[in-house]
C-alpha cells in the first residue's frame, strides 16, 4: 500500500508543475500587461510605467518570473492581487466557502430530485410519467443558465410579491441586506445560525434556493438519466425477480434491492459533477450576485491580475489533485486488484 | 407629562425612520479602500464620495467648485503658489482600529500629498501598483512642493501656472485627505497595507464592514462637518448583472441602481422606481490615425466625418439613448461650443474622397470585444456608411488589452472609444490631441499640431475661465476643421431611484453623490 501511495504521489508532482506552467504561460500569453490595462486610455508616464513594472516584478525575463512564482508557491506564498493588494490566499479563503456552500446545496438538490425522478421514470417505463420526466430533464440539460436564472427571479422574486408575498424569494445575494453577519466560517448558513439573529438563518436559506436550483439543474438532468438507465438494467436482474417472488413490497424491492446496486455508476457521476460544480458556477454567481471563486477568477483574467489568476488556478487544481489522489487511494484500498495492476 | 410623551414618541419615530438603510446596487466591487491607489469609477462611488472628502468639491449636480476641506484658496500673483486655508473642526472617523486625538490640520494634507509625490516615502512600497491617477491626471507633473505654512494653511508650489489645479484638487484620487496620525500608527505597527482595508477618512460615512465582492456597509459619520447624512446606514450591494439590478430594484432590495443599461429600463414601467438620465462628461469618438496614408489628408478625414450617419448609429448602437456629438467637449463641460453642427452629406463626402486621391486601399478599424456597446455592430455601421462614399474598411475585433497596446503603438487606421473628462476641457484635449499624447500612446489620432498645442498651453496657463472658454472655443473649431477625430455621441447615463429616496440628483461626473439624500 505504501509503495502504491508513493507511486500516486510521484504522479502528483509533475501534474503540479504542469499546472503552474500552464497557468503562468496562459495568462502571460494574453496581450496587454496589468499596468496598461489599469491605466486604460489614460496617459501613462513612461517613467511611472517602467517603475511600476519593476515594482511588480514584471520587468524580469519570463523564465525568472516563473521561477520566482514556483519557488514562492512551494512555500505557499501566492503573492498579492495587483488590483486590491490583498493576499491571494486571503481573497481565496474569503470566497471559497461561498462557492462550496452553493455547490453543496446544488448537488444536494440535484441528487435528491434526480434520484427520485430517475427511479420513477424507470419503474414507470414507457408511461407518460417516464416520457415527462425524461423530457423535463433533457430541457433542464439544454437550458441556458442565464435565461433560466432570470426567469426564476422574475417569477419567484418579483411576480410572487404580488401573488403570494409570503412565498416570494430574494432576488440575489447571500442574505438580506439588513443582516450584517460577521463571517466566522465563511458559510453563510452556519454563520447566520451562529449569529443568533432572528430571521437570519431563514434569510440565508431562502437566498440559497434559487441559485441552488439553477446550478443544480444540469447535474439533476444527468443524475436522473443515469439513474433511470442504471435502474432499468438492475430491475432485469435475477435477484430482483427473486426478491419480488419472495413477496417483498414493491417499495422494498425498488429502494433496497434495486436502487442500492443501481447507485454505483450514479455515485461515480456525482463525484465527477463535484468538480464541474465548483468550477462551473461563474454564470450562477454572476446572476445571483454570489461572491464566489469563479467570478473572482474571471474578473482577474480581465484585469490581468496575474497573482490571482495563477494562484486561484493553482489552488483549485491542487484541490482537484488532492481529491483525485484520495479517491485513487480509496479505490486501491477497496480493491486490491487496482493496487497490484501493472 | 403630555409634552414629554410626545417628545419621546417623536424621538422614537425619528429613530425608526433613521434606522432604514439606503441600499444601493452597483455593478462592481471597489478595488480597495485607499482611493489614492485606485483608478476605477466604482471605487469613487463607494469610497471617494463616502469615506473621504476632498480639498475642493463640486456643487451637487454641477461642475461648479465649492469649498471642501479647504474653505478658501488663493493664488499668488505669478500663478505659481496656491495657498489653501483649511476648514477648522473637521473630525476623522473614530473606528475600532483608530481613535483620532485631534482634528484635521495641515499635517494631514501634507501627508496625503507626500505619500504620493515623494518617491522615498515608505508608502510608495505599499502601493505596489503605484499611485496611478496621481500621474495619470497630471497632478504629479503639476506640483513642485507641498508646504505647511501653519496649522491650518498649506501652500502648493507649482512647476508652472496651471489652471487645472482646481479640478485636480477636487479629484477623489488625488485630493482625498488621510489622517497623518493614522498613517504613523500603521507604519509603527508595521502594517501600512491596512490603509487599503481599514480606511479612516473625514467623509460623511464611516467604513463598517466589507464582504468581498458582495456587500459594503457604511454608517453615518455623526461628527461630520458638513450636512449630516439623513440615514444611518449606507449599504452597497454589488450586483454585476444589469438585468438582476433591475429585478433587485423592482423587488425593493435596492433603492438606488447605478449605471443602468438603457435596454433594461422598460422593466421599471408602472413601478415605484424612476429613472434619472444624465449626459455626463463623456464623449464617444472615432480616432483617425493621421499618420497613415490617406488619413493624413484633411479632405479624406472630412469625407469620413461627412459620410458617417450619426442618427442611425445612435439608433442602432445606443437604442436612441444618446445625443449626436459635434464637439469633442460634451454639453455638460463648460466652454462646450453649441454652434458646431454635425452634417451628414454623402455627396460632398464622395467628392472629398475623390479629391483626396484615395485609391481603394482597405483601412482597418480596430474595435474591442466586450465593452459598454456592441463594438462589432458599431464598426459594421461605419463600414456600411463609408462604403457608400467609396471607402473600404475591414473590422478587426480584439481583446481590450491588445487593442490598447496596438492603438497605443499606432498600428490602427481607425478606432473608436469613449473619453471621460474630469471637469476641465483640458482633460479632453490634452491627452487625446496633444503632441505629448502621441508619444504617451493615448492620442489615438496621432495628430500633432504645434498651433493646437500652443493654444492648449495658453489655456492651461490662464486662470480666467472666461478667457479659457474663448481659447477652448477656438480649439473646438480647429478640431472640427482638421478632423483628427470624429465626435460621435454623448451617451446618456441612467440611475434608477426608488420613489422612497428623496433628494437624489444625478451628477455630470456620472458618480453617485449621496449629499442631500434622505429616506422617509
Amino acid at each position: 500500500m505504501f509503495s502504491f501511495f508513493l507511486k500516486r504521489l510521484g504522479l502528483v508532482i509533475p501534474t503540479f508543475i504542469g499546472i503552474t506552467l500552464l497557468a503562468f504561460s496562459l495568462i502571460h500569453l494574453i496581450p496587454g500587461d496589468p499596468v496598461q490595462v489599469m491605466a486604460g486610455e489614460r496617459r501613462l508616464d513612461p517613467a511611472f510605467y517602467a517603475e511600476t513594472l519593476h515594482r511588480l516584478g514584471l520587468d524580469r525575463p519570463l523564465y525568472e518570473q516563473y521561477g520566482i512564482y514556483l519557488w514562492k508557491a512551494l512555500q505557499l506564498d501566492l503573492g498579492e492581487s495587483f488590483v486590491t493588494h490583498e493576499g491571494v490566499w486571503s481573497e481565496f479563503l474569503k470566497l471559497f466557502p461561498a462557492t462550496v456552500e452553493l455547490a453543496f446545496c446544488a448537488l444536494l438538490f440535484a441528487t435528491v430530485v434526480g434520484l427520485l425522478a430517475g427511479v420513477l421514470a424507470a419503474i414507470k417505463r414507457g408511461t407518460i410519467l417516464d416520457h415527462g420526466v425524461m423530457g423535463i430533464s433533457l430541457t433542464g440539460f439544454s437550458m441556458p443558465i442565464f435565461w433560466w436564472g432570470l426567469l426564476l427571479i422574475m417569477f419567484f422574486s418579483v411576480a410572487m410579491r404580488d401573488i403570494a408575498p409570503d412565498f416570494a424569494l430574494p432576488v440575489s445575494g447571500r442574505i438580506a441586506l439588513e443582516f450584517d453577519i460577521a463571517p466566522r466560517t465563511g458559510f453563510m448558513l452556519i454563520d447566520a445560525w451562529l449569529s443568533g439573529e432572528a430571521g437570519a438563518f431563514k434569510s440565508a436559506l431562502s437566498h440559497l434556493v434559487m441559485p441552488s436550483i439553477v446550478l443544480g439543474t444540469v447535474p439533476l438532468a444527468v443524475i436522473a438519466r443515469m439513474t433511470r438507465s442504471s435502474m432499468l438494467e438492475v430491475l432485469r436482474e435475477d435477484y430482483v425477480r427473486t426478491a419480488r417472488a419472495k413477496g417483498l413490497s414493491p417499495a422494498r424491492v425498488v429502494f433496497v434491492h434495486a436502487l442500492r446496486n443501481a447507485l454505483v455508476p450514479v455515485v461515480t457521476v456525482i463525484g465527477l459533477l463535484v468538480g464541474t460544480l465548483l468550477g462551473g458556477a461563474v454564470l450562477t454567481e454572476t446572476i445571483f450576485s454570489w461572491p464566489g471563486v469563479g467570478k473572482w477568477l474571471i474578473d482577474a483574467i480581465g484585469r490581468r491580475d496575474y497573482p490571482v489568476v495563477q494562484g486561484g488556478i493553482l489552488i483549485s487544481a491542487t484541490l482537484v489533485i488532492v481529491v483525485n489522489l484520495l479517491v485513487d487511494l480509496l479505490y486501491g484500498w477497496i480493491n486490491p486488484r487496482i493496487r497490484h495492476a501493472k | 407629562m403630555k409634552r414629554t410623551g410626545l417628545a419621546l414618541g417623536l424621538t422614537a419615530c425619528l429613530a425608526a425612520a433613521r434606522a432604514a438603510p439606503l441600499t444601493v446596487c452597483t455593478e462592481a466591487a471597489p478595488d480597495g479602500f485607499d482611493i489614492a491607489q485606485s483608478e476605477s469609477a466604482v471605487t469613487v462611488d463607494a469610497v471617494g464620495n463616502t469615506i473621504f472628502d476632498q480639498l475642493l468639491m463640486y456643487k451637487r449636480g454641477t461642475t461648479e467648485f465649492v469649498p471642501g476641506l479647504a474653505r478658501a484658496w488663493r493664488l499668488s500673483a505669478d500663478g505659481l503658489q496656491l495657498t489653501l486655508e483649511l476648514r477648522p473642526g473637521v473630525k476623522f472617523h473614530r473606528t475600532p482600529w483608530f481613535t483620532p486625538t485631534r482634528e484635521m490640520n495641515a499635517d494631514d494634507v501634507v501627508f496625503s500629498f507626500q505619500r504620493m509625490a515623494d518617491a522615498k516615502s515608505p508608502w510608495q512600497a505599499v502601493a505596489k501598483g503605484g499611485f496611478l491617477m496621481w500621474h495619470g491626471t497630471g497632478m504629479g507633473d503639476a506640483i513642485k512642493a507641498v508646504e505647511k505654512v501653519d496649522a491650518m494653511t498649506v501652500r502648493l508650489q507649482l512647476k508652472q501656472p496651471n489652471a487645472l489645479m482646481q479640478t485636480l484638487l477636487a479629484n477623489q484620487f488625488n485630493s482625498s485627505v488621510y489622517s497623518a496620525e493614522y498613517g504613523a500608527q500603521l507604519l509603527k505597527a508595521g502594517k501600512p497595507e491596512l490603509i487599503n482595508t481599514q480606511p479612516v477618512g473625514t467623509g460623511p460615512f464611516v467604513f463598517k464592514s466589507y464582504q468581498k465582492d458582495a456587500v459594503l456597509r457604511l454608517s453615518a459619520h455623526l461628527g461630520y462637518w458638513g450636512s449630516k447624512p439623513q440615514f444611518d446606514q449606507l449599504v452597497v450591494a454589488i450586483t454585476p448583472d444589469a438585468n438582476v439590478r433591475v429585478q433587485r430594484l423592482k423587488a425593493g432590495e435596492c433603492l438606488i441602481g447605478a449605471n443602468m443599461r438603457g435596454e433594461t429600463l422598460g422593466g421599471f414601467d408602472g413601478t415605484a422606481v424612476k429613472v434619472q438620465s444624465e449626459v455626463g462628461l463623456l464623449t464617444g469618438y472615432i480616432a483617425l490615425n493621421t499618420q497613415r496614408k490617406f488619413l493624413s489628408d484633411k479632405r479624406f478625414r472630412q469625407a469620413l466625418s461627412l459620410g458617417f450617419n450619426k442618427a442611425s448609429y445612435i439608433q442602432s448602437v445606443y437604442g436612441g439613448r444618446a445625443l449626436p456629438a459635434a464637439s469633442f467637449l460634451p454639453p455638460s463641460q463648460w466652454s462646450h461650443d453649441k454652434t458646431l453642427d454635425s452634417r451628414y452629406d454623402v455627396e460632398q463626402a464622395q467628392a472629398l474622397v475623390k479629391a483626396s486621391g484615395y485609391d481603394g486601399t482597405e483601412l482597418a478599424i480596430f474595435t474591442r470585444i466586450g465593452g459598454s456597446i456592441d463594438g462589432r455592430r458599431a464598426a459594421e455601421l461605419m463600414q456600411a456608411d463609408w462604403a457608400r462614399i467609396g471607402v473600404k474598411v475591414r473590422v478587426q475585433m480584439m481583446e481590450w488589452g491588445e487593442m490598447l497596446r496596438r492603438t497605443g503603438a499606432g498600428e490602427h487606421d481607425i478606432t473608436f472609444l469613449n473619453w471621460a473628462g474630469d471637469g476641465d476641457p483640458d482633460s479632453f484635449f490634452n491627452p487625446n490631441l496633444s503632441c505629448e499624447g502621441v508619444s504617451a500612446g493615448n492620442n489615438k489620432s496621432r495628430w500633432c499640431n504645434k498651433a493646437f498645442d500652443a493654444l492648449l498651453a495658453r489655456a492651461r496657463a490662464n486662470y480666467d475661465q472666461g478667457q479659457r472658454s474663448l481659447l477652448y472655443g477656438q480649439a473646438q473649431r480647429m478640431v472640427a476643421e482638421e478632423v483628427p477625430l470624429i465626435p460621435t455621441v454623448y451617451p446618456q447615463y441612467f440611475t434608477a431611484v426608488n420613489q422612497k429616496v428623496r433628494g437624489f440628483r444625478s451628477s455630470p461626473f456620472v458618480d453617485l453623490d449621496f449629499r442631500g439624500v434622505s429616506l422617509p
